[in-house]
């Protein structure tokens, strides 16, 4: 699954990121492979959404959250 | 002693700022950077009788050289003798800021660690070992609070005593650093190949240090996570954001911003006014003297100065709410109708400026990532009805439309709003077509905001348009009462036959079809070129009524008097409408043009701008004019 897919409170693992503009940012801001990621709300409209990672909070579109493969968080 | 040299640099949403603005106070010079818009922030103190020198170094989240900022931080480290480096770290997010302290120490640049905010760390249940966070980094580590005295005191101490060179990074941190020049050096890897595997290598030493030093015990909702439920979330996010901007426009317009605008007009426009007449008079001074130094000067940059206040109010809240860390929510909830503008959610920011002042507005669009962001932002900001056509919306409203004055400004506010968000999606279908639109955000958690943070925050905002009054608009005052009181013979009594009238007849032709080709229309035209403040004072000094208010909130008196002047029959509703259609859309004040030019680099986009607005307007407001006048309004 993606992280486009995640719903509001699940914990999630990332396992990798597409090749894209943002990949390289996004992994700087923490999203490597291995990262536990929290979804945690999306904006009033539907996007962007907000998620949790490394004790920190970030925002980011879905349409970059769909080139984000995760897997359930054990 | 010399003086110590000492670097801020970290992470943004850190308190970084905070610290500079507690250590130096008022002792700071602002500048640029060389070659590039960031701001370069230098600071100065003592302590013990040792004169520090602080830099404050853009808060980056990477030192890759991908951003002008990021570069300008790499260049400042790598090509400066500095004492000391400080990273500013915050402690409540200690995992990710560590990034860029790995990038500094593989860059070979020791650094003093500033865990700041160690409260709210501690708040959230994350526990920090500065032992063992020396250890673990090889660096040494200062804990901090931010705002508080104690801290400021013990930041100095700890900057004096500091010698950098005793300390070497740990063995771990060598061992990650040759690691890294491995991948760096390999052969079979790709560029990107690259670059990921050293993202995630710094990562990998990060959980390390994480598991040494750091416990994190985080099982409570946090209050910023609470007050996320309503301010980011749900059906009531988008109101409470209405709420909000509504009463920022209130304080800055009615509670606050101007009274104190009242206050400064009656000084400068009556009480200073007729002061320098009486003096001047006294002293004998020539009378085209004292016209020029009274209708002229003293008018002119009035009009500006009462608007100062507002401008400043208007600045404070803003730099208030991004002190909340309320900015980045707004950005995240209006993200989706921002996009669909072809703009983004960062921008709304710079562009709530633009119904200030545009000056600050386009160099605030430094603030977004994309060049296609920021460019749309700077060539669109224009397009609002700043606080100088405020006045010409309210008095031609309040002259031709008494019974709806209200909703045809408004109306003006709307059209102005409209033709920004064609004219961005106009861009990004053409000019700016192959560039992309980003938007990754960090939602810092919610603070009260450090006041002294805020108040140089407004001050340096608001200063750009205190010059402006001082400088451009002065010239402008001083040329506009050349050009209305001379022409090739000299002096002229009769206003209709001086240069402006000639230059205000010329520029009239091209209104032929709109309905106020008359000289006077024309030079109003002209002169709000130069400022927009002056088209009002402009068309009073033209239609024989000098002493009116060039303010919005007296729009209905100076409406009265100017309607018993030719310009009652001068201009029809459907003309006056063509007109303040024309005047809120065409080409920018020479200061915003300036600002452009500066921002977007480059006489191109300036001309480009002046060119392409005035286009516009004069196609909308002949399409309103024609088509206004066909249905028989």
């Amino acid at each position: 699954m993606t992280l486009k897919e995640g719903k509001t409170g699940m914990t999630l693992k990332v396992v990798s990121i597409a090749d894209s503009a943002l990949k390289e940012r996004l992994m700087t801001m923490g999203m490597t492979p291995g990262t536990r990621v929290k979804v945690l709300r999306s904006a009033p409209l539907g996007d962007p959404i907000a998620v949790r990672l490394r004790s920190y909070n970030l925002a980011l579109r879905r349409e970059d959250a769909e080139k984000i493969a995760v897997e359930q968080a054990g | 002693m010399s003086t110590l040299a000492v670097a801020l640099t970290g992470n943004p949403n850190t308190g970084k700022s905070t610290i500079f603005n507690e250590l130096t106070g008022a002792r700071q010079k602002i500048g640029n950077w060389p070659g590039v818009t960031v701001d370069k922030k230098v600071g100065y103190t003592r302590y013990k009788n040792r004169a520090i020198s602080i830099v404050d170094l853009p808060g980056t989240y990477s030192i890759n050289a991908r951003s002008p900022e990021e570069k300008i931080v790499i260049d400042y480290l790598t090509n400066n003798k500095l004492d000391l480096v400080v990273d500013v770290v915050d402690s409540s997010n200690i995992e990710r800021n560590l990034f860029l302290t790995i990038q500094l120490l593989e860059k070979g640049i020791p650094v003093l660690v500033d865990l700041n905010m160690k409260d709210e760390a501690k708040r959230r249940g994350i526990k920090i070992d500065v032992r063992k966070l020396e250890d673990a980094l090889g660096m040494p580590v200062v804990e901090t609070v931010g705002r508080d005295h104690k801290s400021t005191e013990k930041l100095l101490s700890v900057f004096t005593e500091t010698v950098m060179n005793r300390y070497n990074v740990s063995e771990q941190v060598q061992a990650h650093i040759e690691k890294v020049q491995a991948i760096e050096q390999s052969p079979d890897l790709t560029e990107s190949q690259k670059l990921e595997q050293t993202i995630e290598a710094r990562y990998d030493i990060i959980d390390k240090i994480m598991a040494q030093a750091v416990s994190l015990n985080q099982a409570s909702t946090s209050t910023s996570e609470k007050i996320d439920k309503y301010l980011a979330n749900g059906v009531l996010a988008l109101p409470i954001f209405l709420v909000i901007l509504y009463a920022v426009f209130q304080i800055t317009f009615t509670w606050i911003g101007q009274p104190i605008a009242d206050v400064l007009d009656e000084l400068i426009n009556e009480d200073f006014l007729d002061w320098s007449k009486d003096a001047m008079a006294a002293a004998g001074v020539a009378d085209w003297m004292q016209s020029l130094v009274a209708d002229g000067i003293i008018a002119g940059v009035g009009a500006v100065l009462t608007f100062v206040p507002l401008i400043f109010v208007l600045f404070f809240c803003l730099s208030f709410l991004d002190g909340t860390g309320y900015m980045a929510r707004i950005a995240f909830i209006m993200d989706p109708i921002m996009r669909r503008c072809g703009l983004t959610g960062k921008g709304i920011m710079p562009l709530m400026m633009g119904f200030g002042c545009g000056v600050p507005a386009i160099m605030g669009a430094r603030a977004l990532d994309s060049e296609k962001d920021r460019m749309v932002s700077i060539l669109i900001t224009p397009f609002l009805t700043c606080g100088a056509k405020l006045p010409i919306m309210a008095l031609f409203a309040a002259m031709f439309f008494p019974d709806n004055a209200a909703n045809v400004v408004f109306a003006m506010y709307i059209i102005g709003i409209v033709m920004a968000i064609v004219v961005a999606k106009g861009l990004g279908a053409t000019i700016f077509k192959q560039e992309g639109s980003t938007f990754l955000l960090e939602l810092p958690p919610y603070r009260i905001p450090d006041m002294k943070t805020v108040l140089l925050e407004t001050w340096d905002k608001g200063k750009g348009y205190l010059v402006k009054a001082g400088t451009i608009i002065f010239a402008a005052s001083v040329l506009i009462w050349v050009l209305t009181n001379y022409n090739f013979d000299g002096p002229t009594e009769e206003m209709s036959e001086s240069f402006m009238a000639t230059l205000g007849s010329w520029m009239s032709n091209l209104f032929v079809f709109h309905g106020f080709a008359s000289w006077q229309a024309g030079s109003a035209v002209i002169t709000g070129i130069l400022a927009k403040e002056a088209v009002v004072s402009t068309i009073g000094i033209l239609y024989n009524a000098p002493d009116i208010s060039t303010e919005a909130e007296d729009a209905a008196e100076t409406a009265q008097t100017l309607l018993g002047t030719d310009m009652s029959t001068a201009f029809t509703t459907m003309s006056a409408i063509a007109f303040m259609v024309f005047t809120q859309l065409y080409t920018p004040c020479v200061t915003a043009l300036g600002t452009i030019k500066k921002e977007a680099g480059g006489w191109k986009w300036m001309s480009f701008s002046a060119a392409y607005m005035f286009v516009i307007a004069w196609l909308v407001s002949l399409l309103v004019y024609q088509i206004g006048t066909a249905l028989g309004f």
